[in-house]
């Protein structure tokens, strides 16, 4: 028999039914019999993600970092996403799907968060290294499915300085005592923007603080993804019960518009070969 | 001007060259009116017109839609149409697994991301190539630096039963003169009689006629999105008109498990209040 291999989870069957499981084990952990009872949400994912039990310090974290991102509000592309489902009466899963599409991008989304990972694991806290390749613009990657982002990862590129939120969400995060790139962050935040040019984001404050729980960068992406359905998730039923005729739909210019058509002949698609529009 | 002063020119207006529909009256696609000046064009130039701006010549076209027709497999096997059929068992609605499905196909080991990389491959090859470079010498290098080469090579097994039809597709419509389509033979041989022997799969077949009509990767990359879309409504419609989870249910032996053994929560975790 095929089987899936697995080093998180672990049934056993039920004595008359092959399909029903007895019990759960994640990670070793009786899930029904005890994690139930025991143990806290966060404690839970922080669990599945890393395989082991969080120390106080890390499940604070964990729990600061997922009430910072629940919902990062309407006027975020995911949210504003999610809420172009519910408006027009979409599935909620493709109101979810939706967030997930757009709030996995590299400029404010889990890949740009993916992608500060991978920078603290090349320059970690040599402060002279990430001032030289923050200067550095991204380059996109003509083989890449990811479009690459105008600014460096974990630095908001319309931002005047760094927002209230965001300072306190690191000072709230980098006073645990686990946090020891948090910490770093915070006290070389200011060197860094001006190297970057930009102030600091939600996004890089997220980073470092997957980076001091653990995670690997591709971990830090899924997480990102999950901890911020919450307000897509609400923002679009909300936007389900308020109705389109209260949703913005906008003003277009259209810089090509060739005007109502006049007769079928006078605009012949064969004219398009080689025209670029 | 940068900044919120740069964002504050873009509130609730979006200036465009995309296109528009004009309520009650015309859509205009990419500066033509749609159902004027574009209503001839078959779904599948209306979608490359949207990518590029440009037209193809009918040969081109033919070519295209077979590169789609011979890799639409609706078998549920296969990782992305299997999610299609796994929404089928799960009475989730159709179209809602077909967006699953096909946003699955955006893989490493197939689909987009292998087709991206072939495309970005033959492209990069063929312009040093023809600026003087050896063949031989860049593909050791790509293999060392990206440690294969996508496009050559298959998951699960070595032959590729959609390269023969394919190529009498292109033959039939005189096609096969292409730069990067002999470009990309060029490189199977290299591969095949190297210590890998690596034969050429569907991936590198379609990126170069791509790259032969004109198609940059990023291009392609878009182009691929329906590729394997009609293979999945029959693995969807077959799991749905059969009774609910009855595909490939997974009994719990099926877990194999290698993680650690049972231990108590309590007895190791300083977080829980109760622990």
């Amino acid at each position: 028999m095929e089987t899936i291999h697995t080093r998180i989870w672990q049934e056993q069957a039920e004595p008359d039914n092959p399909f029903a499981a007895l019990s759960c084990h994640c990670h070793g952990y009786d899930v029904y019999g005890e994690l139930l009872a025991q143990a806290s949400w966060i404690e839970y994912l922080f669990l599945l993600f890393r395989g082991e039990a969080p120390t106080k310090q890390q499940a604070r974290l964990l729990e600061g970092l997922a009430i910072a991102l629940a919902n990062p509000g309407p006027r975020d592309a995911s949210v504003h996403a999610a809420m172009c489902g519910g408006v027009g009466g979409s599935t909620s899963a493709s109101c979810l799907m939706a967030a997930l599409a757009v709030g996995a991008g590299a400029s404010g989304g889990a890949r740009e968060v993916f992608n500060a990972m991978q920078d603290w694991q090349v320059r970690g806290i040599d402060l002279a290294l990430w001032q030289s390749e923050l200067a550095v613009k991204p380059v996109d990657d003509p083989a890449d499915i990811w479009p690459a982002a105008g600014h460096p990862a974990g630095f908001d590129p319309y931002g005047v300085r760094c927002t209230t939120p965001v300072l306190q969400t690191l000072a709230h995060l980098a006073a645990l005592d686990c946090a020891p790139s948090l910490s770093w962050l915070q006290d070389h935040r200011v060197a860094l923007e001006t190297a970057a040019g930009l102030p600091l984001a939600m996004i890089g404050v997220a980073a470092a603080a997957l980076r001091d729980l653990g995670c690997t960068p591709e971990q830090g992406e899924m997480l990102l993804l999950l901890l911020r359905l919450p307000g897509a998730a609400v923002h679009a039923l909300e936007q389900k019960g308020t109705g389109y005729k209260n949703f913005p739909f906008f003003q277009i210019e259209l810089e090509n518009d060739p005007g109502p058509a006049k007769s079928s002949t006078e605009q012949n698609a064969e004219n398009l070969v080689g025209g670029a529009a | 001007m940068n900044g919120p002063e740069l964002l504050e020119q873009h509130v609730g207006m979006l200036v465009t060259r995309a296109g528009a529909f004009i309520p009650g009256e015309r859509a205009v696609f990419r500066g033509y009116d749609l159902h004027t000046s574009l209503k001839d064009l078959d779904w599948l130039e209306l979608y490359l017109f949207g990518i590029t701006c440009r037209r193809f010549t009918a040969q081109q076209m033919k070519v295209l839609h077979s590169m789609w027709t011979y890799t639409s497999y609706p078998d549920a096997r296969l990782w992305n149409n299997r999610v299609a059929a796994l929404a089928g068992t799960a009475r989730s609605p159709g179209n809602l697994g077909l967006a699953a499905a096909s946003a699955v196909s955006d893989a490493q080991l197939y689909g987009r991301g292998a087709d991206i990389r072939a495309c970005e491959f033959l492209t990069r090859a063929r312009i040093q190539v023809e600026g003087g470079a050896d063949l031989e010498a860049l593909v050791r290098v790509e293999l060392k630096e990206k440690r294969g080469i996508a496009g050559y090579g298959r998951p699960i097994v070595a032959a590729d039963e959609r390269i023969a039809p394919m190529m009498a597709r292109v033959r039939e419509y005189g096609m096969d003169g292409g730069k990067h389509l002999k470009l990309a033979f060029e490189v199977e041989k290299i591969l095949f009689e190297g210590r890998l022997r690596l034969r050429m799969n569907y991936a590198a077949l379609a990126a170069a006629l791509a790259a032969d009509c004109g198609l940059s990767p990023k291009q392609y990359y878009l182009l691929g999105f329906p590729v394997f879309l009609a293979g999945m409504p029959p693995c969807y419609l077959d799991a749905a008109e059969k009774p609910e989870g009855q595909l490939f249910p997974l009994p719990c032996q099926m877990l194999s498990y290698k993680g650690v053994p049972h231990r108590r929560w309590h007895a190791t975790n300083p977080a829980s209040c109760s622990g």
